[in-house]
C-alpha cells in the first residue's frame, strides 16, 4: 500500500528521527509513505481569526498537492494534523472560504483528500491485532505513558475520532506493541506550546505537571507525536529535576520510535541519541535496544 | 476599582471588532467559570481567562489589553471544548492579540532571542510562536 | 366506544412517585376508582430513595411511606406494579388501557412477604436501587417497607434462570408462592380519564468524560449520596467512599453537572440541584463533624419557600464552603480525588484533593415516557419532556382531553411542586368525573341565604 505523506518542517530538520522512524516502520508493516512531491509549511497553527485567510493557503495548498497523489495523506506530526485536517474541513464545509482561497491559489479544491493520522492508519488500515503480530521485541516489562497533548484531539466536533476526554488510540497502540499503559490523569493537557517562545517558566511548569504525574503512575517513558510536545517535555527536565526535590527525568519517545523499537528495526537513523533525556539506558534495561 | 458603564463603553468598537474577527458573541458567555477552572496556563496568569470576557462584556477592553493572560493562551482549546455554550475563548485571545499588536507592534522579535532558544527549539515552535506573536 | 354510553369515572395513573400517589389518593379519597401502575415492583418512585427532605430536613421515608401504606390499602386503588402500560386507545371517558405485568417468577396471591426466600437467596447482585453501592438478592424488594411487600426474581441475576442451578427459595418458601414458570400477563382496564407521572431520570454523567463518574469509584452521583445518607441505606446512614469503605474528610459537591449546557450537555436549569446540594452538605457536616464541605456552584437558585434561608443555614451553622465557579475536571491522584475548579468571585483557580465528589446530574425523563407520549400522541419538547397545553394557564392539561400531566414528567421539579402539580391535575380528572356523575352544575342554595 502506498499512502502520500507530508512529513512536515520540522521531521524534515530537528525531529528527523520521528520521520525516519516513521518511514521505516510503516515499510515494515507494507505501507510505503510516499513523500508529496511539493508541500510547505502548514503554518504550524490553524489560524484562528475568521478573516485570516491568508494563513490558510498555506495549508490548503498541501492539500492540494496531495489531492494529485490519491485521496489519503498520511500525517505524522499531530499539529500538521491538526491544521491540515482543520483546514480542509474549511475547504469542504465553507463555501465562501473555499472561493476566495481556491482563487488565491490557482486551485479548484473542495476538500476531498482524508487526513489522517499515522495512529488512525495503525488502527484502521493495519488493524491493532495485525501490528501485534508484527511486533518482534518483547516490551512487556516497559511502562509507557501515552501523551496526546491538545492538538491531536481538539476541538472534538473537529478533529473528532476518539473521545477527548477519554482518549484510547494510543492506549491500544502501546498496548498493541505488547508494552503496559501507564494511566495517569494528564495525558491530554497542554505541554505549554509556543509559549515556549514567549514565557518558558510558565511552559517548564506546564510540562512538569504532565512529566511528574507519568513519573507517579510508574511510566518508565513517554511518548507523543508532537515534535513540540516532545521538545517541551524533554528539554528542561534537569532543571525541573533541580527545582521540583525528587523528580526523576523520564525519556519522551515519538510513537514511530517506539513502534520501531518494537517492530525490531535498526535504530541507527532513529536520532535516540538526539534526545535530551537519553532513552537509550532505559530501552538497554528492558533489552530492546 | 471602580469600572464606569455607559451605552458607548459597552458598546465600543474595540469590542465589536474583536466579535467580528472571533466570530464570537461575547454575551454568550454566562461566567460559569469552566475556563478558567481548567486552563493549564492559569497558574500563570493575571487575570482568568473567563475575567477577560467578563472585561470585553462591560467594555474594559483596558485592562484585558494589559494582562499577561492574553499572551499567556497558548490556544489548547481545552476551555472550548469543555464551554456548555461553546465560546471559543481562544478565538477571542486571538483577536485581541491581533488588534493590540497591530497598534503597538510585535510581542516578540526573532533578532532578540537568545542564541540557545534560536538553535535549540524546533521549526514548529517559532512559525506557530510568530503567528501569535506578531501581527 | 359508543358516544351515549356514560363515562367512565374511573382513572388510569401511570407512574407511582410522590406524585402518582398523591393524585390517586386525591381521586379516591373523593370516591372515585384509581388504577395506579408502576414499572418497579413496588410504589415510592425516587422519593422511597432519598435521606431527607429540604428544606426542613424531615426523613422522606418517613413521610412518604403513611402515604404508600394507604395507597397500597385503598379500597378504590388498584396497584399494577412490575407493570408496564403497552397500549391506550379509545378518547375521553372511554379508553381502554392494555397493561402488561412482568413475571415476578413468584405467586404474588399467595406470597405473605415473610422474607425467608431472600433471606435465603445466595446470590448477590449490585442494587440499582442503592445505586449499586450496596448489594440486594437476585429475588428482592426495593425496601422491607415495599408497598407491596411482595418479592420478584430478577431473572438476569438468578443462578435457576441463567445456569440451571439452585431453586433454594423454592425449597424455604413455606407457603410454595414462587413460580418459576411465571409468563407476562396481559390485562385491559377502562377508564375515563389518565394522568402521566412518570417523573425523571439523571442525565448520563459518562457523557462528561472530564468528571470521572464511572471511572472513578469515588465520583457518585446525587442520588448515591442520598442512599449514603439514607438509614435504610447501604451504609446505614454512615457516610462511607466507595472506594475503600473510608469516612471522607473532604468532599467536594459539584452542581450542573449536565445542566445549563446547550452545547455540551442539557441546557436548561434542573432546579432541584442548588438545594439538595445544600443538603447534601449540610448532612454530610451533621455525620461528619470534623469534615470539611465544599460546593461548587454557576449560581445558587433558592426561590422557594424557607429556601434561601436553608442556603444560609449550610453555610453559617453547617460551614460549608461555597466556591463560585463551574468544576472543568476531576482527576484520581493516589487514594484522592482532586478537582479543578474555579473561583471567580477571587479570581483564581482551585484546586481541592478531596476524598470524594458528589455530582449533581441535569434532570431527565424517562425514556420510556416517550413512548407513551406517541401512544397517546402528546407533544414532547426536543429533551422529552412532555408539553401541556399551556405553560402559563394550562400546566397539567395536554392536548389529548383527559389526559393529565403531573410532577417531573413536564420539567424538573422538586417535592412540594410535585405534589402541588398532582393534586391538579386530580382536580382537573374529580372535575370531568363530577360532571359525569352528575353533580349538579348550578347553585342549589345561593350563598349567603340562610344568613338573611
Amino acid at each position: 500500500m502506498r499512502i502520500p505523506y507530508y512529513p512536515g518542517c520540522t521531521l524534515s530538520t530537528k525531529a528527523k528521527g520521528f520521520d525516519q522512524a516513521a518511514r521505516q516502520s510503516f515499510a515494515a508493516l507494507g505501507i510505503e509513505l510516499a513523500e508529496l512531491k511539493t508541500w510547505n509549511c502548514c503554518g504550524a497553527t490553524f489560524p484562528l481569526s475568521r478573516d485570516n485567510l491568508l494563513d490558510l493557503a498555506g495549508p490548503v495548498r498541501n492539500l492540494v498537492s496531495a489531492a494529485a497523489e490519491g485521496d489519503k495523506l498520511a500525517v505524522a506530526c499531530s499539529t500538521c494534523f491538526n491544521v491540515l485536517k482543520r483546514s480542509n474541513l474549511v475547504m469542504r464545509n465553507e463555501e465562501d472560504k473555499r472561493e476566495k482561497i481556491n482563487f488565491f491559489i490557482e486551485a479548484d479544491y473542495a476538500g476531498s483528500v482524508q487526513v489522517l493520522h499515522l495512529l488512525e492508519i495503525l488502527r484502521d488500515e493495519v488493524g491493532w491485532d495485525n501490528l501485534a503480530k508484527a511486533v518482534k521485541k518483547n516490551l512487556a516489562d516497559l511502562s509507557v505513558a501515552p501523551y496526546y497533548g491538545c492538538m491531536f484531539l481538539r476541538p472534538p466536533k473537529e478533529m473528532g475520532f476518539d473521545d477527548h476526554e477519554n482518549p484510547q488510540i494510543l492506549e491500544n497502540f502501546i498496548r498493541a506493541l505488547g508494552a503496559q499503559v501507564a494511566d495517569y490523569p494528564h495525558r491530554a493537557e497542554c505541554c505549554g506550546n509556543y509559549i515556549a517562545a514567549f514565557d518558558l517558566e510558565t511552559t517548564r511548569e506546564m510540562s512538569y505537571l504532565i512529566l511528574a504525574s507519568a513519573r507517579k503512575a510508574g511510566a518508565d517513558l513517554i511518548v507523543t507525536s508532537c515534535p513540540l510536545c516532545q521538545f517541551n517535555l524533554d528539554r528542561w527536565q534537569q532543571d525541573l529535576a533541580m527545582k521540583h526535590g525528587g523528580f526523576r527525568p523520564i525519556p519522551v519517545l515519538y510513537d514511530t520510535q517506539l513502534l520501531g523499537i518494537a517492530l525490531g528495526l535498526d535504530t541507527t537513523t532513529f536520532d535516540l541519541d538526539k534526545h535530551y533525556v537519553d532513552p537509550r539506558p532505559v530501552l538497554a534495561e528492558k533489552g530492546l535496544i | 476599582m471602580r469600572i464606569q458603564l455607559s451605552a458607548t463603553k459597552v458598546h465600543n468598537d474595540f469590542i465589536r471588532k474583536v466579535e467580528d474577527m472571533s466570530g464570537q458573541d461575547l454575551l454568550k458567555c454566562y461566567q460559569c467559570g469552566e475556563c478558567s477552572a481548567g486552563c493549564p496556563a492559569a497558574f500563570a496568569m493575571d487575570i482568568l481567562p473567563n475575567q477577560v470576557i467578563r472585561l470585553l462584556q462591560l467594555g474594559e477592553h483596558e485592562a484585558v489589553l494589559k494582562s499577561k493572560t492574553i499572551w499567556l493562551c497558548a490556544a489548547c482549546q481545552q476551555c472550548y471544548t469543555r464551554c456548555p455554550k461553546g465560546v471559543d475563548l481562544s478565538r477571542i485571545m486571538e483577536a485581541v492579540r491581533d488588534l493590540l499588536m497591530l497598534e503597538h507592534g510585535d510581542r516578540i522579535v526573532i533578532e532578540k532571542l537568545p542564541a540557545e532558544t534560536l538553535a535549540e527549539f524546533p521549526q514548529q515552535a517559532f512559525i506557530s510562536g510568530f503567528r501569535k506573536y506578531t501581527a | 366506544m359508543a358516544e351515549h354510553e356514560t363515562p367512565i369515572t374511573r382513572v388510569l395513573i401511570i407512574g407511582a412517585g410522590i406524585a402518582g400517589i398523591q393524585a390517586a389518593l386525591d381521586i379516591a379519597n373523593s370516591g372515585y376508582e384509581v388504577v395506579l401502575v408502576e414499572k418497579e415492583p413496588s410504589i415510592g418512585g425516587r422519593m422511597l430513595q432519598l435521606s431527607e427532605t429540604f428544606p426542613t430536613l424531615d426523613c422522606a421515608q418517613c413521610i412518604l411511606t403513611p402515604r404508600t401504606v394507604e395507597a397500597g390499602h385503598h379500597e378504590r386503588i388498584r396497584l399494577m406494579t412490575f407493570s408496564e402500560v403497552t397500549d391506550i386507545t379509545g378518547d375521553i371517558g372511554h379508553f381502554t388501557v392494555t397493561v402488561q405485568r412482568k413475571p415476578a417468577s413468584v405467586n404474588w396471591d399467595v406470597c405473605t412477604g415473610c422474607g425467608l426466600c431472600q433471606e435465603k437467596c445466595p446470590t448477590k447482585v449490585a442494587s440499582p436501587f442503592d445505586r449499586a453501592m450496596g448489594k440486594r438478592k437476585a429475588i428482592y424488594t426495593l425496601s422491607p417497607q415495599a408497598v407491596p411487600n411482595k418479592p420478584v426474581i430478577d431473572r438476569e441475576a438468578c443462578t435457576w434462570f441463567t445456569r440451571g442451578k439452585c431453586r433454594l427459595c423454592e425449597k424455604v418458601c413455606p407457603v410454595h408462592a414462587i413460580d418459576y414458570e411465571q409468563q407476562a400477563t396481559t390485562t385491559q382496564v377502562e377508564v375515563g380519564a389518565v394522568i402521566i407521572a412518570t417523573g425523571y431520570t439523571l442525565y448520563s454523567l459518562q457523557n462528561l468524560g472530564e468528571y470521572g463518574y464511572g471511572k472513578i469509584p469515588d465520583v457518585v452521583d446525587g442520588l448515591a449520596f442520598e442512599r449514603l445518607l439514607s438509614a435504610s441505606g447501604p451504609t446505614a446512614g454512615k457516610v462511607r467512599r466507595p472506594s475503600d469503605g473510608k469516612e471522607p474528610k473532604q468532599v467536594v459537591f459539584i452542581q450542573c453537572a449536565g445542566s445549563r449546557a446547550p452545547e455540551t450537555a442539557m441546557p436548561y436549569c434542573s432546579k432541584i440541584c442548588c438545594m439538595y446540594t445544600a443538603k447534601h452538605a449540610m448532612l454530610y457536616k451533621h455525620r461528619v463533624h470534623d469534615g470539611t464541605a465544599y460546593v461548587f456552584y454557576i449560581d445558587v437558585r433558592a426561590a422557594g419557600k424557607r429556601y434561601e434561608e436553608f442556603y444560609h443555614r449550610a453555610t453559617e451553622e453547617d460551614r460549608v464552603i461555597y466556591v463560585r465557579g463551574k468544576v472543568a475536571r476531576v482527576f484520581r491522584d493516589g487514594d484522592q480525588v482532586v478537582v479543578w475548579g474555579a473561583d471567580t468571585l477571587s479570581g483564581a483557580s482551585v484546586e481541592v484533593a478531596a476524598d470524594m465528589v458528589v455530582l449533581a446530574p441535569a434532570m431527565v425523563p424517562h425514556p420510556e415516557t416517550q413512548r407513551l407520549a406517541e401512544m397517546l400522541g402528546i407533544p414532547a419538547n426536543e429533551y422529552g419532556f412532555l408539553l401541556p397545553l399551556d405553560d402559563n394557564i394550562l400546566p397539567v392539561e395536554t392536548t389529548r382531553p383527559g389526559v393529565f400531566l403531573a410532577g417531573a414528567v413536564t420539567s424538573p421539579k422538586d417535592i412540594p411542586e410535585t405534589v402541588a402539580q398532582a393534586s391538579a391535575a386530580a382536580a382537573k380528572v374529580l372535575s370531568l368525573f363530577a360532571q359525569w356523575s352528575g353533580v349538579p352544575q348550578a347553585m342549589e342554595t345561593p350563598v349567603g341565604a340562610e344568613a338573611s
